[in-house]
């Protein structure tokens, strides 16, 4: 069992040592309360936006390199820019849908700081004259959604939101919206489509940007929990202070949360660019090393939907320009870090079956690809695999995304990496994302699954070893 | 007649109130009705459909694309068991299959009391705390077996009194007092910049600050 | 589907040859006019892409390198580069292909669409030989019904979007819908609310697969047995363009024609699937006579002929008169207004039975067309019936540009209609109010603010403010309990816009052919009059009325009083569908010798016709159909009529002759040719513009010598505190005989009822539904009554198409506006 060394009334978190941009309450047990957020500097950064002019804000984003954290990593200040001169209103809609598997860190965001988030997006809508704010909350998470609706509530009875804040012109209400269970509606155009009363199914892209074309076919900025919750820090201490943490690529810090077979499972916030998958997954502040006894065997590097990486990618910075051209991504910021006790199969698998549930089922290729790859999966770890069906798995992946699938190095079969983000015949990448685990095991451990078909060896040698 | 008590309607009303379009309320409403029967009738998707102007084909059709609605009784107590992968490399199958056990019913199932509807999920976002489940959307981390037995012993004898009914999510509510709101901006009534806006112009026009370089 | 033409053309190079493209054209439509189809599913032309089913990628160049794209999704932009035929591309829709069959029943040997099948035809092509896919299929409960008309096999549904984006985005029915996620998404209705659309087959025609099939063509035949020929719908008056498809001499389906000028492929239910009545048990194959006994019994057609000469020879002009005629193609009606005025020299001719309007309102006031009226940016004033319940097609068309071209809807009728959430204003005047109101906006438009007819004079200066563009006035009889003449002065006072012109809205088949052939008091064919025609027409005819003559309520009550000894009731019903339901029985009752020509056996026919002509149907005799906007296109003939029946015109050239005249018309062609000479209007209805405009037809313009009607009416003095004023009517499912008829439409006219304006309801004091009387001056009925907020104040509505039309016996053709009483019973 790994040792217990989380802050106790924020479980997951683990208050490592460096330095603190967004989880700098996560220590107040009431850290949650308005009360506390004023105390520790809470709406500081409204006034002083306040005082400036909303340009001068989204210029301060913009220099400040504030990468999204949703999963694409696109830099907020210059997605902000994309709003089309004119034509108003715009809306913001903050996506507090987290369901990535692996991930989580909003989650803790809301919990834990909802006030941060509010004044976050309180500040965005200043600088980029957005009228109204939703902010959707992934269903699943009740204790989030009482404590913003809280939260909320008090900025409210505080003139922090609403008509005229703090007795400006400024004036924006922000609404609470609670999502009901479907991954999808993470991605920017479902949610978009959720919020309208819809089933959540992706918009067609190009053209919908949402920037361009968004909630009720107006101009929409969409950005991620995390990504808002750095505003005020941004507002308060201006970019250049920003980006003495980090790397130059990627200042600041992220949240990362890192789970699995690791001694020291936790959601850390942690300088990217910097440091690296090793430090985090060994270093002494961060996880401490695999559980004792075993080996790494692999490990998902940005949520459910990246391309696995392996022992050879320990020394990669988190960053995104590296980890995209050794083949995966740092996505949602989810680390699910896997032992030589798992079946290299059966992890595929479940992956692999949450994509199959979760597709929305527009797109042919994703609504059939993904259930029927789940099947063959399904019927290989039963034993009922054909020696033809690594093949056809592939090949079905390739109708899904085709061409070479972004794929980490692998030195002992002299194989190169193949560089992040995949094709695809769907339209958006959640199909594409169910090929990740099958191409990067097959790549592997296709022995693995050869020893499945043939029978030969049901359990994967590490397994046995360790369960003896 | 009407599905929605007297008090519900009234939340009902401030919710849609809340949104440009009256459609945009249908998931919030769909929760409401659940928080108020415990799952979603076909009355109550009627009477959605009533309040947001559209079908009840569409409240169903929206409804029915998401996991949390329940169009058939459920358990009083949601148990989810999450089984994605870091919960599953940690014994989250496992846990399920006691759980299984334990409730005598299969994943998707109801007990026979009508107390415990039991499901298999979907990473449910606290992967480090493995394997982990939620009731009723409240988390439970790192449950061991015991952990599950005595669980379900302590809401079968009323010690989960922290645990509202199925359908009831956050406790607390949005609630805007009167006069405090902005308003809704919907498309067709805000074609204007915000006035607000108009501080970029006075600056670029008095002290040229330097926004942009 | 307007699209900016001011911009220039974009180059497109489709594999290696480049096409010119105007600007927002989608990459699938160019590709396809280069001549390389792209295969696709879930594409349909006539409604927004949702680029689902990803059959139509192809490898698309913008400059930025080679990818997959969906063309159906993708304008072209100049420069593009497009390949259909590459491996890449091959391989990718190959892909689609395999995952849409995985789930996919084998049982295409059993499926109506068999044969017509594009999944079929893509897998015959391209598709792989063996599934790799061994596991079980995707089960569901084999066809449901979710209509009356329509079943569901959700197996064969390969979730393409077409038929719930028809019923949301085009018809505006959301009733299907996807429910469910992911691989376990499926179409479905609502529990106890079925697909009850007036435009369901549309669903069924645009499937593609085998998922929506249609009750009246379930394994009726194989489409390699079908024949088929394009034709024109007949129930209404829009001229849906159809084909019409037969197997062994029986028609068996109708599709809609993409016509861009009037229907874009879709047709109502009632145009689709009402040709069962041509095939129907009470269907005429025979001549009828009435014998001793009053029987109605089959007999030749000499014997029927002669009688009918008999009848005619004996009786003066005056005494002779016909009603009817909307039924017949425009060589028909020629024929039979040739023989009415030409021969028999009588002007008691009428084809509108009493719910028309004065034809100066019809023809006399600048004309518009279904695409003037829909143009992007203009205004629709809707004042006449409800077309979602009267003229299908157009409904459709007006819905979308309100809804996506930015067209301005502002309705004036007596109540809440289907287009009622699209208008911008709705104005619902009391009954005889419509000059008032009408007068009132016009105005208002110039600045005067007027209070009028129970309607604010604010609302009446919004709706003012809200003209915008040019304006087109969809004008009809909205109300059968309202004469036609308030409509022509509210016509008269919305004259007096700028840039206004009208469309009609009459509803009945082929009204608009009737009125250009004459057959109305007092006109000639070529939209002229007896005194400005006389010269033309008579070179060519026999001889001419002396005078004016009788509409239909004249006929009637000159009947009643013994003054007609013979009515020629062309294709007409009056004891059902004219409105006054009294006078058609008296008039019927009391004519000397009744002669009906028809195609089914109908009320007016069993209760007062003495001789009974078998006529052919629109699918069994070739011609040609005018439309509400003058649009002339050809109905073909597909199978043989039955029996001994025969075409309409013949019957008019064979008595004509038995009564010593010659018609000298030989042929549809030369009774068109007959009306070209005669009728300058129609100069361009010329064979080869025919043919040229095989699916949009040819327009026939302008007013010919139809001055606009002037106003008529004096005030309308208001009912007593006791009464209401009456409102009546019509909707899609009526108990007319075309839908009696029809097997799989019959049964889903609407019940009776009466529905008050809220205030009237609630001093009734009783509950919703609970039973009322109505009476008027003339009859009564019991009725549920109910209430309806969109009714103005004081008034009362009845529907019309209930079964056995009793609202006609509430209405005394002779009144301007009908009182009723309505009491508890
Ligand atoms: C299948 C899918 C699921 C996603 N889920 C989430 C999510 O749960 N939360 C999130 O913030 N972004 C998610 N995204 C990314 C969003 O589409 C979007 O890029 C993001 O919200 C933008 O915010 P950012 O720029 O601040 O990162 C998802 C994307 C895809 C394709
Ligand atoms: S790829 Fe899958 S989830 Fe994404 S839009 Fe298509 S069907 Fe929906
Ligand atoms: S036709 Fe283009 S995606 Fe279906």
């Amino acid at each position: 069992m790994p040792t217990h060394s989380y802050v106790p009334h924020a479980p997951g978190y683990v208050d490592n040592e460096g330095p603190k941009i967004v989880t700098s309450r996560f220590g107040y047990e009431d850290s949650f309360t308005l009360e506390r957020s004023q105390a520790t500097g809470g709406y500081q950064a409204l006034r002083t936006a306040l005082d400036k002019t909303p340009a001068e804000i989204h210029s301060e984003v913009r220099e400040a390199t504030l990468l999204g954290r949703g999963g694409a990593g696109f830099p907020a200040g210059i997605k902000w820019g994309f709003l089309p001169p004119g034509k108003f209103p715009y809306y913001l809609v903050v996506n507090g849908d987290e369901s990535e598997p692996g991930t989580y860190k909003d989650r803790l965001l809301m919990e834990r700081d909802p006030h941060q988030l509010i004044e976050g997006c309180l500040i965005t809508c200043y600088a980029l004259g957005l009228q109204q704010c939703f902010l959707y909350v992934r269903g699943e998470m009740a204790l989030a959604q009482e404590r913003i609706a809280q939260a909320l509530n008090e900025a409210y009875a505080e003139g922090y939101i609403g008509k005229n804040i703090l007795g400006t012109e400024f004036s924006v209400d922000v609404v609470l919206t609670w999502g009901a269970g479907a991954y999808i509606v993470g991605e920017e155009t479902a949610l978009i489509e959720s919020l309208e009363g819809n089933r959540g199914m992706p918009r067609l892209k190009p053209p919908y940007f949402p920037a361009a074309v968004g909630l009720y076919g107006q101009p929409t900025i969409v950005n991620n929990v995390e990504t808002l919750s750095n505003v005020p820090w941004v507002t308060e201490n201006g970019a250049r202070q920003y980006k003495t943490y980090g790397s130059e690529k990627s200042p600041g810090t992220r949240m990362f949360a890192v789970s699995g077979h690791v001694k020291r499972p936790g959601v850390y916030e942690v300088e990217q660019g910097i440091t690296t998958f090793r430090d985090l997954l060994y270093g002494d502040n961060f996880c401490q090393g695999i559980r004792d006894g075993h080996e790494l065997k692999m490990f998902v590097p940005g949520g459910g939907s990246a391309p696995w990486f392996f022992e050879e990618q320990l020394d990669l910075p988190l960053e995104a320009g590296p980890v995209g051209a050794a083949g995966s991504m740092l996505g949602s910021g989810g680390i699910i870090v896997m032992d030589d006790t798992t079946d290299a199969v059966k992890a595929a698998l479940r992956l692999v079956r949450f994509y199959a549930r979760e597709s929305c089922g527009k797109c042919t290729p994703c609504r059939e690809g993904t259930t029927w790859e789940e099947r063959v999966l399904q019927r290989i770890l039963d034993g009922e695999g054909r020696p033809s069906d690594i093949e056809m798995l592939l090949d079905i992946a390739d109708n899904i995304s085709p061409g070479p699938y972004p794929v980490a190095a692998d030195p002992a079969q002299d194989l190169d990496a193949i560089p992040f983000p995949p094709k695809q015949t769907t339209i958006c990448p959640l199909g594409p994302s169910s090929v990740a685990p099958i191409t990067s095991t097959i790549r592997r451990f296709r022995h693995e699954y050869e020893a499945k078909i043939t029978k030969r060896d049901p359990i994967p040698v590490a397994a046995e070893k360790a369960v003896s | 007649m009407s599905f929605f008590d007297t008090a519900n309607l009234a939340t009902a009303h401030e919710i849609i109130s809340r949104y440009p379009k009256p459609k945009s309320a249908t998931i919030p409403l769909l929760h409401l009705a659940q928080q108020q029967h415990g799952w979603v009738s076909d009355d109550a998707m009627r009477e959605i459909a009533q309040l947001t102007g559209t079908t009840p084909a569409e409240v169903k059709g929206t409804g029915s694309f998401y996991e949390m609605f329940k169009f058939h009784p459920v358990g009083k107590y949601m148990v989810n068991v999450c089984t994605n992968l870091s919960c599953q490399i940690l014994g989250g199958e496992e846990l399920l299959a006691h759980a299984e056990e334990t409730l005598g019913v299969k994943a998707g199932g109801t007990t026979a009391d009508g107390m415990f509807t039991l499901e298999d999920v979907e990473c449910i976002a606290a992967c480090t705390e493995a394997p982990c489940l939620q009731v009723n959307y409240r988390y439970k981390l790192r449950v061991g077996n015991d952990d599950f037995d005595q669980m379900i012993d302590d809401i079968r004898n009323g010690r989960a009194d922290d645990l509202p009914e199925h359908g009831t999510l956050a406790l607390v509510r949005q609630a805007i007092p009167a006069g405090t709101g902005a308003g809704i901006t919907a498309p067709e009534n805000a074609r204007e910049a915000p006035v607000w806006m108009a501080r970029n112009d006075v600056a670029e026009g008095s002290d040229d600050k330097d926004g942009g370089a | 589907m307007s699209r900016a033409d001011e911009a220039e053309t974009v180059n497109v190079t489709v594999n290696g040859a480049e096409i010119e493209a105007s600007p927002g054209e989608l990459l699938i439509d160019a590709c396809e006019r280069a001549g390389a189809y792209i295969p696709r599913f879930c594409y349909h032309s006539r409604m927004k892409p949702v680029g689902m089913c990803r059959m139509c990628l192809v490898e698309v160049d913008t400059g930025r390198g080679a990818a997959l794209q969906p063309s159906c999704m993708l304008p072209v932009s100049d420069g593009m580069t497009v390949e259909t035929e590459t491996d890449l591309t091959k391989k990718a829709q190959d892909g689609v292909l395999e995952f849409l069959l995985v789930n996919h029943p084998l049982d295409c040997p059993v499926c109506d669409k068999g044969g017509e099948c594009p999944l079929q035809d893509q897998t015959v092509a391209f598709g792989p030989g063996e599934s790799r896919f061994v596991e079980e299929k995707r089960h569901y409960e084999k066809p449901i019904a979710i209509s009356d008309t329509v079943y569901l096999d959700r197996e064969r549904c390969i979730l393409c979007d077409r038929c719930t984006r028809f019923a949301n985005d085009v018809a505006g029915d959301t009733l299907i819908h996807f429910m469910d996620r992911g691989n376990n998404t499926q179409v479905n209705t609502f529990p106890d609310e079925p697909f009850a659309s007036y435009f369901s087959g549309n669903t069924v025609q645009i499937c593609p697969v085998g998922a929506l099939t249609a009750k009246p063509y379930r394994f009726k035949a194989r489409p390699w047995d079908l024949e088929e020929t394009i034709s024109t719908a007949w129930t209404d008056s829009v001229g849906s363009r159809i084909t019409v498809q037969s197997s062994r001499n029986e028609v068996l389906r109708l599709l809609g024609v993409d016509a861009d000028s009037v229907n874009w492929g879709w047709l109502s239910d009632k145009e689709r699937f009402a040709f069962e009545a041509l095939n129907s048990e009470d269907r005429l194959g025979r001549p009828l006579v009435r014998d001793d006994d009053h029987q109605l019994v089959a007999t030749g057609w000499g014997d029927a002929l002669d009688r009918a000469v008999a009848a005619l020879q004996g009786a003066a002009p005056e005494r002779i008169a016909m009603i009817g005629g909307a039924r017949l193609t425009n060589e028909s009606q020629y024929a039979w207004a040739k023989l009415a005025k030409g021969v028999l020299r009588t002007d008691n001719v009428d084809s509108q039975l009493g719910d028309g309007l004065p034809v100066e309102a019809v023809l006399g006031l600048p004309r518009a067309t279904i695409d003037d009226a829909c143009r992007p940016g203009g205004t629709i004033i809707l004042m006449g019936p409800d077309p979602k319940e009267e003229l299908g097609a157009l409904y459709l068309r007006l819905r979308h540009a309100v809804l996506e071209d930015g067209a301005t809807l502002i309705e004036i009728t007596p109540r809440a209609g289907g287009l009622t959430g699209l208008a911008s204003h709705s104005l619902h005047p009391r009954p005889g109010e419509l000059p008032a109101l009408t007068a009132a906006l016009v105005a208002a438009v110039n600045g005067e603010a007027v209070d009028t007819a129970g309607v604010g004079g604010g609302v009446i200066a919004a709706a003012a403010a809200a003209l915008d563009g040019p304006v087109t006035v969809v004008l009809g009889r909205a109300s059968l309990a309202e004469t036609g003449e308030s409509v022509a002065d509210a016509a008269v006072n919305l004259s007096r816009l700028d840039d206004v012109s009208f469309l009609s809205a009459l509803r009945r088949g082929n009204i608009h052919g009737a009125l250009d052939a004459g057959l109305s008091p007092g006109l000639l064919p070529g939209r002229t009059t007896l005194s400005a025609g006389s010269e033309r027409v008579g070179e060519v005819w026999p001889g001419l009325p002396e005078s004016d003559g009788l509409d239909t309520a004249g006929i009637l009550a000159a009947s009643a009083e013994g003054d007609i000894d013979v009515l020629i009731v062309l294709g007409a019903d009056p004891i059902n569908d004219f409105v006054d339901h009294a006078a058609a029985v008296a008039g019927l009752e009391a004519a000397g010798t009744v002669i009906a020509v028809d195609l089914v056996r109908n009320d007016s026919i069993e209760a007062a016709a003495h001789i009974v002509f078998a006529a052919a149907g629109p699918t069994e005799s070739s011609g040609t159909f005018t439309n509400l906007e003058g649009r002339v296109s050809v109905c073909e003939q597909k199978v043989t009529p039955p029996g001994t029946a025969r075409p309409d015109w013949m019957l008019a050239t064979e008595l004509a002759h038995r009564l010593g005249a010659d018609l000298g018309l030989d042929s549809p062609e030369s009774i068109r040719a007959e009306l070209v000479s005669v009728s300058p209007v129609h100069h361009n209805l010329i064979e080869e513009a025919l043919a040229v405009g095989r699916i949009d037809g040819v327009l026939v313009e302008g007013n010919g010598d139809i001055a606009a009607p002037v106003s008529t009416t004096a005030d309308v003095p208001s009912n007593d505190a006791y009464s209401l004023r009456l409102v009546s009517t019509r909707s899609m499912y009526d108990d007319g005989v075309a839908l009696r008829h029809s097997a799989s439409s019959r049964g889903l006219a609407r019940g009776l009822d009466v529905r008050l304006s809220p205030t009237e309801f609630d001093k009734l004091g009783v509950k919703p539904g609970t039973i009322v009387k109505v009476e008027s001056s003339c009859g009564q009925l019991l009725a549920p009554a109910f209430a309806d907020s969109s009714l103005p104040a004081g008034s009362a509505h009845v529907p019309w198409s209930a079964a056995g039309s009793p609202a006609g016996s509430l209405i005394d053709a002779g009144a301007p506006f009908i009182d009723v009483r309505v009491e508890r019973a």
